[in-house]
Parts: C-alpha cells; sequence; structure tokens
C-alpha cells in the first residue's frame, strides 16, 4: 500500500497517464475495467484520464460509458466515440488525438489487461526514462489463464519466429498492453502502416529502429470472461503474413 | 538494410566459405579431410536449428505460467465492483 507520502509525491510530479480503451461490444467489460482502473490510479495517486473510444457497438456499450461518465465524473472519463467499426488502429489514433496527458496506456477492454500492472509500468518507466515499457506474458511471472495446450504452441511457435527472423530486443510482440511517451507513440504511429493485430508487432519493431528505449514489466493474461473471442485459422494467416512484411521492409 | 536483407547477406557469405573449402574453388589443395569435413556442415547446422527449435518451443510451452491466482483474484473483485457500481447508480 503506499504511504500518504508517495501518494502525495506521485500527484504533485506533474505526469499524466491517459488510458486509451478501445472497445467494441463490451457492454459488460467496460464498467468493470474502468472500476479497476479508478482503483488502482486512487491507491497509487498518478494523474489519469480514461479515454473510450467505442466504434458504434450495436450492444450499447456507448450508453454504459455515457452512465460512467456522469458516476466518475467528466474529467476522469472522456467518451470519444465514432460512429462505425475503423479498427484498432485507428481507434488509437483518434484517441491519442484527444489525450492530454504525457503518457499514454494503451490495454483492451476485456478484462484481459489487468489494472494493477500499470503502477508497475509506471514505475518501471522511471527507472529507465524508457520511452516504451510492454507487458510481456513470456517473461518471469508473467503468463496466461484459460489456454489450452495448442493455443500455448501456436503462440510459443509464433513468438519463436518472430523473434528469430525480427530480432526485436523485446519479449512479447503482440501484446498490446503498454505505457508510451506521448511524442513517441506519436512518431510512431505515423510510420506504422499494419491493421489489427500486426499493428502492435510493428510498433516494437519500428521503435527499436529508431532507437527507442523499450522496459518490460511480466504480466498476467486472463482470457475475456464476458463477450466473443475470436481466435481462428483466419488470424495465424493475417499474422504469418504480417511477420513476413516486416522482414522484408524493416 | 532491412531483416531480409542482413539474412541473405548473412547466408550467401556462410555459403560462400562453405564452397570455397567444400570444393577447394581457390585451388589451395586443401588436405582431403578439410573437404569431406566441410560437405556436410550445411545439413548438421539445419538440423541442430531445428533440434534447438523445437527444443525452445517445447520448454517454453511447458513453462508456460498459468495465472490461476490472478484470475481468482479477478473474479473476486469483479464481484466487488459490480455490487459497487450497483450502490453507485449504474444500470448494466
Ligand atoms: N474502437 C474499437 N475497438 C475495438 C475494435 N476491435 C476490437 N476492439 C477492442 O479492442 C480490444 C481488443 O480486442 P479483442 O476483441 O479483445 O481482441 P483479442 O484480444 O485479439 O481477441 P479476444 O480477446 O480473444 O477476442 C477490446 O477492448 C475490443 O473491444 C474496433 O474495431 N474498434
Ligand atoms: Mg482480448
Amino acid at each position: 500500500m503506499a504511504s500518504r507520502k508517495s501518494l502525495q509525491a506521485n500527484r504533485a510530479n506533474g505526469d499524466k497517464y491517459s488510458v486509451l480503451l478501445p472497445t467494441y461490444n463490451e457492454r459488460e467489460n467496460l464498467p468493470l475495467i474502468v472500476w479497476l482502473l479508478v482503483k488502482y490510479f486512487g491507491e497509487s495517486g498518478h494523474d489519469y484520464e480514461i479515454i473510450v473510444i467505442d466504434d458504434g457497438s450495436p450492444d450499447g456499450t456507448l450508453e454504459v460509458a455515457e452512465q460512467l461518465q456522469k458516476i466518475y465524473g467528466d474529467d476522469k472519463m472522456l467518451l470519444r466515440p465514432r460512429a462505425k467499426k475503423l479498427g484498432l488502429g485507428t481507434a488509437y489514433i483518434h484517441g491519442m488525438k484527444h489525450a492530454t496527458g504525457n503518457f499514454i496506456i494503451i490495454m483492451d477492454a476485456d478484462l484481459s489487461h489487468h489494472p494493477k500492472f500499470i503502477p508497475q509500468f509506471i514505475k518501471k518507466q522511471k527507472e529507465g526514462d524508457y520511452d516504451l515499457v510492454s507487458g510481456t506474458r513470456y517473461q518471469g511471472s508473467g503468463g496466461v489463464y484459460g489456454w489450452d495446450l495448442r493455443r500455448k504452441l501456436i503462440s510459443r511457435g509464433a513468438n519463436f519466429l518472430a523473434q528469430v527472423l525480427l530480432r526485436p530486443g523485446a519479449s512479447d510482440l503482440t501484446g498490446s498492453f503498454r505505457l508510451y511517451k506521448k511524442k513517441v507513440l506519436e512518431s510512431l504511429v505515423e510510420r506504422c502502416v499494419s491493421k489489427g493485430y500486426v499493428f502492435q508487432m510493428e510498433m516494437i519493431v519500428r521503435a527499436r529502429q529508431l532507437n527507442y528505449t523499450v522496459g518490460e514489466v511480466p504480466i498476467s493474461f486472463v482470457d475475456r470472461v464476458y463477450g466473443e473471442s475470436k481466435l481462428g485459422g483466419n488470424e495465424i494467416v493475417s499474422y504469418a503474413k504480417g511477420l513476413l512484411t516486416l522482414f522484408a521492409t524493416t | 538494410m532491412t531483416k531480409l536483407l542482413q539474412w541473405l547477406l548473412g547466408v550467401s557469405l556462410l555459403g560462400a566459405v562453405w564452397a570455397l573449402v567444400a570444393f577447394d574453388l581457390l585451388e589451395l589443395s586443401l588436405p582431403r579431410t578439410y573437404r569431406e569435413v566441410a560437405w556436410p556442415i550445411p545439413l548438421y547446422l539445419l538440423v541442430s536449428f531445428g533440434c534447438y527449435s523445437l527444443a525452445t518451443v517445447g520448454y517454453r510451452v511447458a513453462t508456460f505460467n498459468d495465472c490461476n491466482e490472478a484470475a481468482s483474484e479477478l473474479h473476486e473483485q469483479i464481484k466487488e465492483a459490480k455490487e459497487d457500481l450497483r450502490k453507485k447508480g449504474l444500470k448494466m
């Protein structure tokens, strides 16, 4: 538990963290993730804001977000919805434009990324003044929950292949739980052309190319409890394509 | 330089050295044993890289942490959050 002194120090140091939450059909998860974010930021005392980028979810995610905004206040909860599903990559760009923090945290809203790790991300970032801190499922105490052997094998195999081909200097390429300096994220996003899944991988590969420093924090990844999952053959094909494209172009 | 070019460069350098020795291209009249040893080396390398890959991936799959406590902690917190949010007036 943070002492009162460090709480005040965190509040007064001028750093602000903007959390980008892209949502598509996350009506059940959104209140929970927001509640957890408020809890952990409250405990650590860091200044923060939550930016929800909803892409016209048919399940009424936006309506729930509006209720949450009333509960937690519109200085903490910013809603930047878009009319239709335009994809994850552009959702980050859209959210970033409205971010007022000097740091940006990107995470999934489906509860597979737990806000309890954010204070560790922040601590890690300060330790080495890192440009980017990436959560990793593949190192130290990191791991997953709810994965069968097949999925673990695919994940490890895909990651090994990427490590051999790209030598990216980070252990989790496709994870999307990361903290960036805002300027760094802006310059990376400008350069990244991939869509969807591969986007995360391209971000970290380009970061190495531009000599940005990367810190890593082990995270536990718990598969979504609510809502649809969509891991299929399609994703494997697009991963392979993305990997080869990066191999040939970076 | 792209990763692809780095790989091509590396492979062709190694390939050239190997060909020089295995086929004695420069006619340095190397002892026969050199050639005999050099000849199957690419195959050895390939096989050992394959074994290394399988062993590494296998080991990493076997040691992939199952975060059971993380999951049960999350489930507890979900309950707590729902309760609290209901009190704060959220209609799910
Ligand atoms: N704004 C926006 N958010 C999206 C879009 N697609 C996915 N998301 C959100 O991005 C986050 C990650 O998407 P997921 O569907 O969890 O993708 P995943 O983690 O690869 O796969 P599963 O968790 O297995 O379904 C979630 O918070 C989604 O709600 C989109 O097109 N627009
Ligand atoms: Mg997910």
